[in-house]
Parts: C-alpha cells; structure tokens; sequence
C-alpha cells in the first residue's frame, strides 16, 4: 500500500465505526477527534480493525501516533508495505 | 394539593403512553389490527448453528431513534428498548426535554441478556483460531444485564433510575410492576416499564428449546404456535418489546393525558418445584394473589389474558389453574396472544397486555388463532378461539406471564378512571 492508500485505509475503518460522519473534508493534520466524533471505544475499533484487515499489531504505546491521519501514514506505511487495500465502505 | 390513593394508601398509577414492536406491528393500532384480523408475525427464519426454524421476526426502523453509530454500538435488544421508549413517550405527548429527566424511570424486564452479544464474540473469534487479541472491547457494556435500560439513558440522556429486571418470561410483568412501585415510592415521577428480547437472536435457545422437545414445528410457519389446539407441538421463540409510560393518577390528570388504563393489582411469587415445569398450585395462588390485592373477584375479570406457550404440558398445567380460580365466572372472556407473534419471551407479558388494552374502548376480545381442534384438557369456560368476540362489558383485565425456575406473575388493569 501507498502512503495515499495508508490513509484511504484507514478512512474506510472509520467509515465502518463511525457511520454517521461525513469525512470529505477531514484535514490530515488535525487530530481526528476534534473534526468528528470519536471515542476511546471508536479508538480501539480502529486498532481492532487494523489488526482483523492488515494483521497489524499496534500497541498502545504506539496509539499516539494514529491521533491524525498523517500520523497514521507515517506510522501505518512502513507496517502495510506489502499489504492489499481492502475497503468496505468506499469512504 | 391531595394525592388520589388506592385503597391501599398509595398513589393510583395509571397507563399513559405505549411503545412496542412485534412481529405483527410496530404501533398498538397496527398490532391490535392485526390481533383482530388474525395476522401472524411468525414466518421461516434460520440461525447459525441451529439451521432453518421458525420465529417472530420484528421489522421497525431501527434509525428513526439511533444513530448509525448507536445501533453499531449497542445490541438488539437496546435498539427494541430505544424504539419502544421513544414510542411510547411520544404516543404520552411526552417530551423528556421539557422533564426532569432525573425523575423518569427505566425499568426493563429481560429473560435473558448476554447469549446474543457472548455468541457473537464467540463465533468472531473462532474465525481468528481463537485468539483472545480478537475479542471485542464492546463485549462487556453489551452484556451487562442493564444494557437494554441504560442504552434508554444514554439515548434520551435520562438520570434517573434505570435497570433490568430478570425474571425469566415473566419479566415483561415484572418491568411494569416495578415501575408502579416506583411511582408510588416517590422515588420518580415518571415511569418506563415493560419487557424486551432479543432471543431470536441467540442459537442457544432454538437449541435448547429443541434439545427440551419443545420447540414448535408446523409446514404453515403462521399455524405453528397453536396453543390449546390438541396438536400443538411447542413453542415458536419471538424478538419484541413493549413500554409504558406509567405516571401518577394526579400528575396524567393534571397534564390532561389521555389514560389506557388503571393498574389496579398485581402479584408474583415462586413454584419452588422444578426448574422447567410450571405448577398450576402456584399459578393458581399468583392468580388468587393479583385478585386480592385489586380488591376485586374472580367474577370481575371481564379478559384473561393467558401465559400459554403452547407446549402439551404448559398448557395443560396452566389451564387446570384457571379452571379453578374461572370456574364461577360466566364474564371472563380467555385469550392468547402467543398464537400469533411467537413467545416474545422477556417482551411477553408486556406485549400481550398491550394487545388487550383496547378492548376498554371497543370491547372487542382478539382471539387465541390457530386452533383447528381444542384440547380436551384445554376447553376453558369463555375461550375466545379463531375470531374476536365482543364482550358485554370491559371493566377489568387479567394479564399472567410465568418462567422457568417457577416464576409467575399476574398483573390486572382496570378502565381508566372517568
């Protein structure tokens, strides 16, 4: 996976759990948390979707680094070099 | 300002709004259309595990009341709690916002809660070998036993008392006679009382229930629960809920709410017999003990509501219970709303009280459907079978609901007061 399909990865897991949101417009700079609603449980859906879709282990002293998607890119990247993108909701 | 007291001392609680979906409807108009037009909500229905069955299957529009999010978070019986306490506080013209909301009440009766949401993170995790990594965080606030009540809390943002009472398939009585007793306690002012499952969705109880021979098969999914007919075969499991809004007789005067009905008594107590089989002794002493604590007469019951699952046994044990508490009383009219929505479980006892309750207006008493040839040992003086029947007079209803491990519950209602 590319660095841009890190972060589409990532927006479709949020689709999943946060259904009602609308992310067009989600700035890859700021914490996700404060442009939409987001919740340590919805956090830990992430990380559990992680692990189901790419068998990525993030622990949680790592949960720091999915604060903002670009965060996420940095962080995910290197771990889903060699994976496939798999999306569900088309996000 | 002076309180209106039963004869009892405590404040007259009465039935001011209802919200419910099951299988035949998801309003009290649309499910008592269909009570009296013989509308079955049992249709095929298939489980993991278990296979093809049979079942009572609700279809209300989850997201009028939650938000994607919520439903995703929470568990079916949470959403039928939702729905039903939205609907009902909107059929009271109640509007929590303009409340107190630290004095309304959630008091939710459940058969069960847990297998559903256990088996789920079961079968999730069976698909990642077992490894533990895999369980959901969600698991625990879904299967805590007052998740369907606090889902109500978190969704109209309520603080007052709120919680789930276990009684087996008497526990749709059990909701809303706590919620009376909370009201007359002065603990809230406002009350959502009633019954709620999600059984259908859990294999465990098709399984058990099959493992036990009593779960009901039938080539015509609509005839399968046939209670009191001489071939009934056993029961047909059903998801549903039902709430009331309960208040003070003074308060629902005092907003001019339009009143369904006066809980005029109620009563539960124990077999201590076996921990399936139903004992017509104890049945028939709750029976006795809801009369005596409405004050009033077997002969006054004009609607019996029954329990019956239609198993060969259960019905048989429960009708010789109201054989003898009935036998004198030429106005009481014997229903069963189990023949057509299935046995609704923790949702039983409310629903199939919630079908009777328009009858104070009508006097039309819905029908126990689908029996082609009654049971010997069932044949009740006042059994209204295959077609509703209008009765002389509607003054006073009997609902009773009993579970396993001798659990029994009656509940009577009276017109609402002029």
């Amino acid at each position: 996976m590319t660095r841009d399909e890190v972060i589409l990865a990532v927006k479709d897991i949020i689709q999943t759990i946060a259904p009602d949101e609308d992310l067009s417009n989600l700035d890859l700079g700021v914490r996700l948390r404060d442009q939409i609603e987001l919740d340590s449980m919805d956090f830990l859906d992430i990380v559990m979707e992680l692990r189901k879709l790419y068998g990525v282990q993030v622990p949680e002293e790592d949960y720091k680094h999915l604060a903002t998607l670009d965060g996420c890119a940095d962080y995910l990247t290197p771990l889903l070099a060699g994976k496939e993108l798999h999306c569900a909701s088309k996000a | 300002m002076t309180t209106t007291l039963s004869s009892r001392g405590l404040p007259r609680v009465v039935i001011t709004g209802v919200g419910l979906t099951s299988p035949n409807g998801n309003s009290l108009p649309e499910y008592r259309r269909n009570l009296l037009a013989g509308v079955s909500g049992v249709r095929p229905y298939s489980i993991r595990y278990f296979g093809p069955t049979l079942a009572g299957v609700c279809e209300f529009d989850v997201l009028r009341h939650q938000s994607k999010k919520e439903a995703r978070r929470g568990t079916r019986a949470g959403a039928i709690a939702v729905w039903c306490a939205n609907e009902a506080l909107k059929d009271a013209g109640i509007d929590p916002a303009q409340r107190d909301r630290s004095r309304l009440g959630v008091f939710i009766g459940t058969t069960e809660h847990g297998n559903v949401e256990t088996e789920n993170e079961v079968h999730n995790v069976s698909q990642y070998g077992y490894d533990l990594r895999y369980w959901s965080h969600h698991h625990n606030p879904r299967t805590v036993a007052n998740n369907p009540a606090g889902e109500v809390t978190l969704n109209l943002s309520l603080t007052g008392p709120a919680y789930c009472l276990g009684g087996a398939c008497a526990a749709g009585n059990l909701g809303l006679i706590h919620a009376l007793q909370m009201l007359q306690l002065g603990q809230v002012d406002l009350a959502l009382g009633g019954g709620v499952s999600e059984s259908i969705h859990t294999f465990g109880i098709f399984a058990s229930f099959h493992a036990q021979g009593a779960l009901a098969t039938h080539p015509d999914p609509t005839k399968a629960s046939r209670p009191f007919d001489k071939h009934r075969n056993g029961i047909v499991v059903a998801e549903g809920g039902c709430l009331y809004v309960l208040e003070r007789l003074d308060d629902a005067r005092a907003r001019g709410a339009r009143i369904y009905a006066e809980v005029l008594g109620y009563h539960v107590n124990s077999d201590a017999s076996d921990f399936v089989l139903p004992d017509s002794e104890g049945q028939n002493r709750c029976m006795r003990g809801a009369l005596a604590h409405a004050g009033l007469d077997a002969q006054a019951i004009d609607i019996l509501n029954t329990h019956a699952t239609s198993t060969p046994s259960g019905d048989t044990v429960e009708c010789r219970a109201i054989a003898q508490v009935f036998s004198d009383s030429p106005r009481v009219h014997v229903n069963n709303t189990k023949s057509f929505i299935g046995h609704a479980m923790g949702a039983a006892g409310a629903l199939e009280l919630a079908g009777n309750l328009p009858s104070f207006d009508d006097r039309i008493v819905h029908p126990t459907i689908n029996v082609d040839e009654l049971d010997p040992d069932c044949a009740l003086r006042g059994l209204v079978l295959n077609a509703p029947r209008e009765a002389a007079q509607v003054e006073h209803i009997m609902n009773m609901s009993f579970g396993m491990l001798g659990i029994n519950s009656a509940v009577i209602v009276g017109r609402p007061p002029s």
